[in-house]
């Protein structure tokens, strides 16, 4: 008797989860011990400057017990709480620098949604023009192969600079970077339509409005659609970065405030959060992906 | 029967960078209704002969006309059945259909379109797949769908790159059968192209036989002497009993094997003479007189 491949996978899968876990456990218990032993032998101005400093060490030893130190490695029980604590009210909003992950999210997702869409609607029909004309393909090409590799955040500056405003140059940043990919995948799909396709239509006098659409759209689709999903994964890793230089909003800036706060609990638990989104994205572009393939 | 529905005059294909044309001085004409195969070796340009006929390719010399009008692109007057089926892959045979009659009448409504692609399902054998999409179907199931959709826009003329040469043997016959009932029904004029000698003398009335390249051409124009009516022996299964058929398939055959080669480079004459083997002024399969001293010109 064999279970299924897709079990067995699965039951290995929370094996390594669970051998994760238990080494983190392992590795967050021991430095416990030695704060509590050290806290004791203080001189007085040391106290007082760690008072100062707020780390008091009488509430530090009295929670040596448990060990709850606020800015050491979290263990697995204080992550618990932390994620626990996000989860149940991921909305909330008690002023500038102290908002639910949820809602951060939602800020970077706007972001990531607007940049997206404006890239497609530039990419997709010029890759569709570029595709179509020999001429363009090549009278574009030497732009597009020496924008495309420029990392999207050394846009920022000029942008900064001549938008003078730092959500709408998050944007863009969004925006560039997803381009690229979108309109090479485009053009290539577009160009790589195969040439019976192409007679057929021919014979039949379609105009090529109908040509457009309703022959190299869904011939190209597949191409396009990895394009597009490119283009999200990458859009989905430099909102993080562009968020922690403009600040303000976002998952990218919920990151660095922590950082600042020395809260590695809700660092940690944003970087999750930060992997799961962008898991989420990624599959719903393959769903797309997977509704255009077409079987030849 | 009008001749002359289709005319091609001194037709030439020059590829950029080849010194001799591909074909040169091709002239022959075809009549309303009648089914025309052409038959040489590979490299003759049959194809782009076709593909200028359709208004794909342009030659470098010479003119079609179909009914006086010159051909000078492609028009649903003239259906394509291309060698490769061309189906497209993401719709279903329905679809694949429709898209073709929603060309030729854009203004027919939803119903009109499917009453008429479910009639031309019907007429090649795939009412039971009409919903399936062309990954799902076998070769000879594809190319009768490409049939389907040739005929539905009801051309004036139907031309077939060699329709049936990726289909295995009795894949073949059936629908080659069903070629021939369709067309018998319709009065199709049909242009096609083949490199089965078989299929030609099934199907055709007349063949026209294409010597080697460079510079092929039309070297001889075959009569099918055979009786059209499927009644009368033009069966796949009945066919070989008729002593004509083998006349006219030793002809056919000595051409290809022996005399195409020799008529390469221009040496075959510009209008081809029009022969019917096996009747009473030349009893022999053999070449005809008017053609054997081309043998030794070169």
């Amino acid at each position: 008797m064999k279970a299924s491949l897709g079990l067995r996978a699965g039951l290995l899968s929370l094996l390594l989860l669970g051998l994760l876990l238990g080494v983190w456990h392992l590795a967050t218990l021991t430095p416990t011990p030695v704060a509590a032993a050290a806290a004791p032998a203080l001189t007085p101005e040391q106290l007082e400057y760690a008072k100062l400093m707020g780390k008091d060490p009488a509430a530090g030893a009295a929670g040596a017990a448990t060990p709850s130190q606020k800015a050491g490695f979290p263990t697995l029980v204080q992550m618990g709480a932390v994620v626990a604590k996000n989860l149940a009210s991921p909305f909330y909003d008690n002023g500038p620098n102290d908002k639910g992950v949820g809602l951060q999210l939602g800020y970077s997702l706007g972001r990531v949604a607007l940049g997206y869409l404006l890239a497609a609607l530039v990419a997709i029909p010029l890759g569709f023009v570029i595709g179509m004309s020999p001429l363009l393909h090549r009278a574009l090409d030497p732009f597009i192969q020496v924008l495309k590799p420029i990392s999207p955040l050394a846009w920022m500056p000029l942008a900064l600079y001549t938008i003078k405003d730092s959500a709408v140059s998050g944007i863009f940043v969004i925006f560039i970077c997803s381009i690229w990919p979108m309109l090479i995948n485009t053009a290539f799909g577009v160009a790589s339509v195969r040439k019976e396709w192409l007679n057929v239509a021919r014979t039949l006098e379609v105009s090529p409005l109908r040509k457009a659409f309703e022959v190299i759209l869904p011939a190209a689709a597949p191409t396009i659609l990895t394009g597009m999903r490119i283009s999200m994964g990458i859009a989905w890793l430099v909102i993080v970065a562009a968020e922690m230089l403009v600040g303000g909003t976002g998952i990218g800036y919920f990151v660095w405030n922590e950082w600042n706060n020395l809260s590695l609990p809700n660092v940690i638990f944003a970087i999750l959060t930060i992997g799961v989104v962008g898991m989420l994205l990624d599959l719903m572009f393959a769903r797309l992906q997977k509704a255009v393939t077409y079987v030849d | 029967m009008s001749t002359e529905f289709l005319k091609v005059e001194g037709l030439g294909k020059t590829y950029p960078g080849a010194g001799e044309p591909v074909f040169d001085g091709v002239n022959f004409d075809i009549a309303q209704g009648e089914f025309v195969c052409i038959i040489g070796h590979s490299g003759c340009g049959k194809t782009t002969i076709l593909n200028v006929l359709a208004g794909l390719e342009s030659a470098s010399t010479g003119h079609v006309f179909m009914d006086r009008r010159e051909v000078a692109g492609p028009s649903l007057e003239r259906g394509v059945v291309f060698q490769g089926h061309a189906l497209m892959p993401w719709l279903t045979v329905r679809r694949n259909i429709a898209f073709a009659v929603r060309s030729k009448w854009p203004e027919w409504t939803k119903a009109q379109v499917g009453e008429h692609v479910e009639k031309y399902v019907q007429l090649v054998g795939l009412a039971s797949a009409i919903d399936k999409k062309p990954s799902a179907l076998s070769g000879g199931m594809k190319q009768r769908v490409g049939i389907a959709r040739a005929f539905a826009i009801q051309p004036r003329m139907l031309l077939l790159d060699e329709p049936f040469g990726a289909l295995d043997a009795l894949t073949r016959g059936t629908i080659q059968d069903e070629l021939l009932r369709i067309c018998a029904e319709t009065h199709q004029t049909v242009f096609m192209i083949t490199h089965d000698v078989d299929e030609a003398i099934l199907l055709a009335d007349r063949i026209l036989l294409m010597s080697n390249g460079p510079q092929a051409r039309v070297a001889e124009i075959v009569k099918n002497t055979m009786s059209r009516d499927p009644a009368k022996g033009r069966q796949r299964a009945t066919l070989h009993h008729d002593p004509q058929y083998y006349r006219i398939r030793n002809h056919l055959v000595d051409f290809l094997v022996a005399r195409s080669k020799d008529l390469s480079h221009g040496r075959a004459p510009a209008q081809p003479l029009e022969v019917s083997p096996g009747l009473a002024p030349e009893p022999a399969p053999e070449p005809s007189p008017n053609v054997v001293p081309l043998r030794h010109v070169a």
